[in-house]
């Protein structure tokens, strides 16, 4: 059934930084929302980006087998948002992907939601996968913490933010990225003013939180100190057959809802 | 100290016990009857009691303390012992608000119906901010869903708007537009200074963006050092800060302040007037089921682990099959062979999380105690009701471990049968190496 070649589907891409060497890269998070794009639509999905990013950090998402990423231009200080709103109105779309964060600035996250507020779509954070689409409406699995999934049901057109829990993207190559077309556009470019006043410093090491033990007494503040980490007195159920010890357990096992 | 009562702190009087140790002090008679309390005669006077001091001691003989109530005596035991009461009912101080100036919105996760630490960081930054702003505020905790053991009034709610439906349609799974509806609701009514959510992967980071693209304000995201003037703000890959005047919407990271833990606080329940009417689009169609082996052993929510006491080790990797819990290990199961290394479970294997651990024949080694530190609720199984395991297990049940596991498989077995028609059975490929960003 994939890739679907009626399918309109955009992927936000933003240009990250290497962790370490803070050189320009892809975007972790928006590699894997274009990997899910190329599932969907195949090579016909689309590739946004709003800004005048790092030509090499772009590429690499052209070499993942993309034709074409469209670059709205705009300077750094820009807002993203009033430029994607109207690409968004302009080109027709189904499916909106983005990254959770940025990999660079300040990150807040904040852009599917804007989105989605003023073109008026729903919003799904956190996805893993895109099951099916069936009359206008896809399934979407959502990553949980812990490992687990949820199942939703969405109307097109929607907005969708891709967890780290999505498949990995693949390798980029380099000769598709240099081949690969970067048509830039010029969109609406408003300057972030409200930003120009915040600083940005290097990131200052947190304080790691100490155990304060806030005992009253030397006595208290020494078990503190020495004692061993221990419940304060479970039940203990020693009596019974073992079936009765076996629905002792279960019980607790339902009621903390680990078990369904 | 400023939350004890004066009179409660236990004081020394060194004069006084000296002068109690001192048989040959001219005022020692006077202060041992002080001590020991008046006895006044028929006619009203006071009268001392020869024979009412002193003990029989082992011997059959009486003896006589004469250190009369401080070192050791009858006294000095209702002296510790009054110390150890007061310490096991220690009440708090109350801290009323009467009529709130503000309010300090808070919108906790209740993730598993409990106030999850960064929850609780996130009412003690809400608390910093009151104390901070002029005018008697009150911080009105908002909680969404079900919930349980949830302290809401001890974690520093001063209100607390506790809803588990919004128009007859529960408030579980994933929700944000009823949720934000809510949000809505009090906004209208309350018109909170600050907004506050943990900026969680529990959904406080995506209610907490959507309430702030609704009411168009720009949200502090990674919030990490608040006061009323700036914020510092985590930036993108971790790498920067940003500095920035304070927000009214903010998404604080974990620790960003200490919890409560000095004063009680009423959580007295608010009513919304209006909750204006939703049609959600998102609809959710319940959890999956997912490969419990698959799930990395560090964030398994449940986990089903075996010591040296299993005997039946297929039994055991049935049951964790059938109750749909991650298989874990100690290290003396791995070492016999009969678990794999990356199962194992302690100081030198996996520090897990799970909420519920279940451990079946594990003795409880303080290197095993030491990877379950973060455990929510503990079970035991075993033979020995002296282990070590037992004292940390919230419910330890003592039998033989195979017998047990029997029966419990029973059990699953007949509730999946009863009720497992309608569970979704799709297969998801979760791997091992999967994590989430927080
Ligand atoms: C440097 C170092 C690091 C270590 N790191 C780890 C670590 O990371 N993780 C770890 O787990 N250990 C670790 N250990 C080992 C640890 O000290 C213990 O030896 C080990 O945890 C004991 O495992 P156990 O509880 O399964 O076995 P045992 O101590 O043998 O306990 C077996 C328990 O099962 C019960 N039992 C027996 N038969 C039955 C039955 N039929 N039904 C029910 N109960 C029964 C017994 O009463 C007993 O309580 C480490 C040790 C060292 C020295």
């Amino acid at each position: 059934m994939w890739p679907d070649p009626n399918l309109k589907v955009a992927t936000l891409v933003s240009v990250g930084q290497h962790p370490k060497s803070g050189r320009a890269r892809r975007a972790e998070q928006d590699a894997r929302a274009v990997e899910l794009g190329l599932k969907m639509a195949g090579t016909r999905s689309r590739l946004v980006n709003v800004g005048a990013g790092d030509e090499t950090g772009l590429r690499q998402y052209l070499g993942m087998g993309l034709p074409e990423l469209m670059q709205v231009k705009a300077g750094t200080e820009a807002d993203a948002v009033p430029a994607l709103v109207e690409h968004l109105k302009t080109h027709p779309t189904d499916i909106v992907l983005t990254g959770i964060r940025a990999e660079q600035g300040e990150a807040s996250g904040m852009v599917p939601y804007l989105l989605g507020e003023q073109l008026g779509w729903p919003v799904v954070s956190r996805i893993a996968d895109i099951q099916k689409i069936e009359d206008g409406k896809a399934d979407v699995l959502q990553a949980l913490p812990r490992g687990q999934r949820r199942l939703l049901r969405v109307p097109l057109p929607f907005i969708a933010t891709v967890d780290n829990a999505a498949p990995e993207a693949r390798q980029y190559a380099y000769g598709p990225a240099r081949r690969g077309q970067l048509a830039e556009t010029n969109g609406t470019a408003i300057v972030d003013e409200a930003r120009l006043e915040w600083q940005e410093t290097p990131a200052k090491p947190r304080p790691k939180r100490l155990n304060v033990v806030k005992a009253k007494s030397a006595a208290d503040r020494f078990k503190a100190a020495t004692a061993k980490p221990q419940g304060q007195g479970g039940q203990v159920i020693r009596d019974g057959t073992d079936r009765e010890k076996a629905e002792a357990i279960m019980e607790l096992l339902i009621s903390e809802g680990v078990v369904r | 100290m400023s939350d004890m009562p004066i009179s409660d702190v236990p004081r020394r009087d060194p004069r006084t016990e000296w002068i109690l140790r001192n048989r040959l002090h001219p005022q020692h008679d006077e202060l041992v009857a002080a001590s020991s309390g008046p006895v006044r005669g028929p006619s009203g006077l006071l009268r001392k009691n020869p024979r009412a001091v002193g003990y029989i001691g082992p011997n059959g003989l009486k003896r006589i303390d004469r250190s009369a109530g401080f070192s050791g005596g009858a006294g000095g035991v209702s002296f510790r012992s009054r110390g150890r009461s007061g310490q096991a009912e220690v009440e708090l101080p109350l801290h009323t608000v009467e009529q709130p100036d503000f309010y300090v919105a808070v919108v906790v996760d209740l993730a598993a119906g409990r106030l999850s630490g960064h929850d609780k960081d996130v009412l003690g930054q809400a608390h910093q901010l009151v104390n901070a702003t002029e005018g008697e505020g009150a911080v009105l905790a908002i909680a969404l869903g079900e919930a349980r053991e949830a302290a809401f009034g001890k974690a520093g709610a001063d209100r607390l708007i506790h809803l588990t439906d919004v128009q007859g349609e529960p408030l579980d799974g994933y929700c944000p537009e009823r949720k934000l509806a809510v949000l809505e609701a009090v906004e209208c009514e309350f018109e909170p200074r600050y907004w506050l959510f943990p900026d969680s992967v529990h959904g406080g980071a995506d209610l907490g963006s959507r309430l702030a693209a609704r009411l168009g304000e720009r949200p502090a995201v990674q919030a990490w050092q608040v006061d009323t003037e700036r914020t510092v703000c985590r930036g993108g890959s971790q790498l920067t800060d940003w500095h920035r005047p304070t927000a009214r919407v903010m998404l604080l990271a974990a620790e960003c302040a200490l919890p409560i833990d000095e004063t009680r606080h009423e959580a007295k329940p608010l009513e919304l007037t209006v909750i204006p009417p939703v049609t959600p689009r998102i609809e959710d169609l319940g959890p999956v089921d997912v490969d419990p082996s698959k799930i990395a052993l560090s964030e398994a929510e449940f986990i089903l682990a075996a010591g040296n006491g299993v005997r039946d080790w297929d039994q055991f990797h049935a049951v964790a099959t059938t109750l749909g819990a991650t298989e874990g290990a100690s290290r003396v199961a791995v070492d016999d062979g009969n678990m794999p290394r990356f199962r194992q479970v302690g100081a030198t294997g996996t520090w897990v999380t799970a909420r519920v651990y279940v451990a079946v024949g594990i003795s409880g080694a303080i290197q095993h105690l030491q990877g379950i530190g973060q455990c929510d609720k503990v079970v035991a199984i075993n033979l020995d009701d002296g282990c070590d395991m037992i004292k940390r297990a919230d419910l330890s049940v003592i039998g033989n471990s195979q017998g047990i596991l029997g029966e419990l498989l029973n059990l699953a077995e007949s509730r999946q049968n009863g009720t497992g028609a309608d569970t979704a059975d799709l297969a998801i490929d979760t791997r091992e190496e999967e994590r989430h960003v927080a």
